[in-house]
């Protein structure tokens, strides 16, 4: 039985997901009605705000199955009790995100199309595959948690996610890594790259809707488990930074790609900032600080140095995406262009509001659906809480 | 495509045999009712595409242009109105309007060499356009011309992103007062086509006889499987070059004099 108040709590916050995610769906409603005109995005910088959010989110999906996966794959028990929660935001996560990148689409009434015909080149093509896959595991894997009498599959259907979930990353990461257009992608790189930053954004947000959940109940994790999610959350971030510094490192040695780098990482204005402030400083550096100094660590320092993780996220992507995007194509080496159609030339790309509010609703969706999930399916980590002092 | 096998074999069923036989035809019916305009549809979409027309593009022939940039004048944007006229295109220049041709002017760093020359769809024997298109919007004909399918294409921009030469524009307001002969669709990608509609007429692209009109014929069509033809006697004894022919990507416009 739920109390009165848990039940009203229930109705305001799934409201509020409704609200946002209504909200999303009317500024795509916009979009489609007059085109992407109304959108920052043009004929260079083709992809923009939206992807940032569906990136982040269906990245995000991938890591945060992490938890169910060191349960079930590695037998940690600290991790077990948190699986399903872990599957669902899984799920839900990702539904958002597919929510944002379909209703982005310039024709996003023929989504039917991607389904009737289907490129087997496509790195899109095979995403589509990994994506549905993913709903279709994870809720496998989610049933054989839930139900008694498949308990023991459990551990089968959590292997068969934690490899179906690498493979999905590798192939968001793909998407860019086999462009060889331009200078920001075409990096072999960017697969275990994306693998690893989904490790950490995904422990970012799991930890945000725990310590979200035992806070509206009033309850506290035991400092044991705090501090070991703590520190894996550290572990990841790290690995991130060390990743992305390779990423930097090699297009810094070779001479073709210097010029890139010196505008993203140095002269290109928004893009510098948001990547050395944005991701390294409040991304980063700050939450290791906060998670790691023995003056700072502690339940809130964890739950704040998770969402700036998560700021530092969305800061890197729109560095990577727009920033990737922004920086003219090299049709001509060795040559400086001019042309009607910005050759040659530093693209601006300004985000307007309806794309914003497109990427958000893909937010209030996946936070919808956990906040429905979590109700029908009852769950809260049951083993390893302080309750609550009467 | 072929419909539901299991739509036809229930509809011969007995039509007697109770509640569970009435609720299988039932459903098959719903399902043929449901599926076969999609079918059908899906069909006529692709019978109306170029790579489909039962005319067809011939195999043995491999369409390309030849740029002599020694003969392309600064601030001449004859072919670049020429493409706008034939296709219907607005012909203006902001950052979402549609540019299916543009003149681009080139500076040599080193030595300090301008030169003006256009820039289009240089129409890939291996297209990253077409590799990356979910869909299969993106395709390329036998005769080697790069087109969108404009019934298929979902406007995903992939292929915006996979393009080495900036070729793609993306609808980004509805149209009006479209060429039937060129149909274009808000929210779908679209680039050069090669004037395809000309040539399977038997005629030269809009960009090739503005150029020759104004006297400068800078831009040479034709048949690159042909030995015989003039742009293969020119590119055999004249120097030329493929724009980023470190990709391998062979496209099918050459230029002279960079």
């Amino acid at each position: 039985m739920k109390s009165p108040a848990e039940t009203r709590n229930f109705w305001l916050l799934a409201a509020l997901g409704g609200l946002v995610t209504a909200i999303g769906l009317g500024a795509w409603h916009y979009m489609e009605v007059h085109g992407h005109i109304v959108t920052g995005m043009d004929n260079q910088v083709v992809w923009g705000l939206p992807h940032v959010f569906a990136i982040f989110l269906i990245v995000s999906a991938s890591g945060v199955l992490n938890i169910a996966s060191i349960g079930s794959v590695f037998g940690q028990s600290a991790y077990k009790p948190r699986a399903p929660l872990s599957g669902l935001l899984s799920v839900a996560l990702l539904m958002g995100g597919l929510m944002v990148l379909m209703l982005d689409l310039g024709r996003s009434d023929r989504i039917i199309v991607a389904a009737t015909h289907f490129n087997p080149t496509s790195v899109f093509a095979w995403n589509i595959i990994l994506y549905s896959g993913m709903v279709g595991i994870v809720a496998v894997y989610l049933f054989t948690m839930m139900e008694r009498r498949f308990n023991p599959y459990s551990k089968h259907a959590g292997l068969a996610a934690f490899v179906w979930r690498f493979i999905l990353t590798t192939g968001t990461g793909s998407i860019f890594a086999f462009l060889v257009a331009r200078q920001a992608y075409q990096s072999a790189l960017l697969a275990p790259l994306f693998i690893v930053l989904s490790f950490g954004w995904g422990l970012a947000v799991f930890l945000l809707v725990q310590s979200s959940m035992f806070a509206w109940t009033k309850r506290h994790l035991t400092p044991k488990v705090e501090r070991r999610m703590a520190k894996l959350l550290g572990i990841f971030i790290a690995a991130s930074l060390y990743l992305v510094a390779v990423y930097h490192f090699t297009n810094l040695y070779y001479a073709r790609q210097t010029a890139f780098e010196a505008f993203i990482l140095r002269d290109g204005g928004v893009f510098p900032q948001l990547f050395w402030l944005g991701y390294v400083v409040i991304g980063s550096l700050i939450p290791l600080a906060l998670l790691f100094h023995p003056a700072m660590a502690g339940e809130k320092s964890t739950a704040i140095a998770s969402v700036l993780v998560i700021l530092g996220a969305l800061a890197w992507l729109f560095v990577f995406i727009v920033g990737g995007q922004s920086f003219p194509l090299d049709i001509f080496p060795g040559h400086l262009l001019t042309s009607s159609f910005g050759d040659g030339q530093i693209a601006h790309y300004t985000p307007s509001l309806p794309e914003f509010l497109l990427g958000l609703g893909g937010v209030g969706a996946a936070f919808l659906l956990t906040i429905v999930g979590i109700r029908a399916l009852n769950y809260m980590p049951p083993d390893d809480y302080i309750a609550p002092q009467p | 495509m072929t419909p539901d096998p299991s739509s036809s074999s229930k509809d011969t069923g007995d039509v007697k045999s109770g509640r569970r036989g009435f609720i299988g035809i039932a459903a098959a019916g719903i399902a043929g009712v449901l599926l076969a305009p999609g079918i059908r549809l899906i069909e006529v979409a692709q019978a109306a595409s170029p790579g489909a027309a039962p005319a067809g593009a011939n195999p043995k022939v491999r369409w390309g242009m030849l740029i002599d940039t020694t003969k392309c004048t600064t601030g001449c944007t004859d072919c670049v109105t020429a493409c706008s006229k034939e296709n219907g295109l607005s012909g203006g220049t902001s950052k979402t309007d549609s540019q299916w041709i543009r003149k681009i002017e080139i500076k040599e760093v080193r030595t300090g060499k301008t030169q003006s020359l256009p820039v289009m769809c240089q129409h890939c024997a291996q297209p990253p356009c077409v590799d990356v298109c979910p869909t299969g919007a993106s395709f390329k004909r036998a005769d080697g011309i790069v087109l969108v399918d404009k019934h298929t294409c979902i406007g995903c921009r992939y292929c915006m992103m996979a393009c080495p030469y900036k070729a793609r524009s993306f609808v980004h307001e509805p149209l009006t007062n479209q060429n039937p002969d060129v149909p274009r669709g808000k929210g779908t990608v679209e680039s050069c086509t090669m004037c395809v509609h000309k040539v399977d007429k038997g005629e030269s692209p809009a960009c090739v006889s503005a150029c020759a009109a104004a006297g400068h014929e800078a831009i040479l069509f034709g048949d690159l499987n042909n030995p015989e033809s003039e742009i293969s006697r020119r590119i055999r004894s004249i120097q030329t070059m493929q724009l980023r022919a470190d990709l391998k990507l062979d496209p099918g416009v050459s230029y002279h004099g960079i």
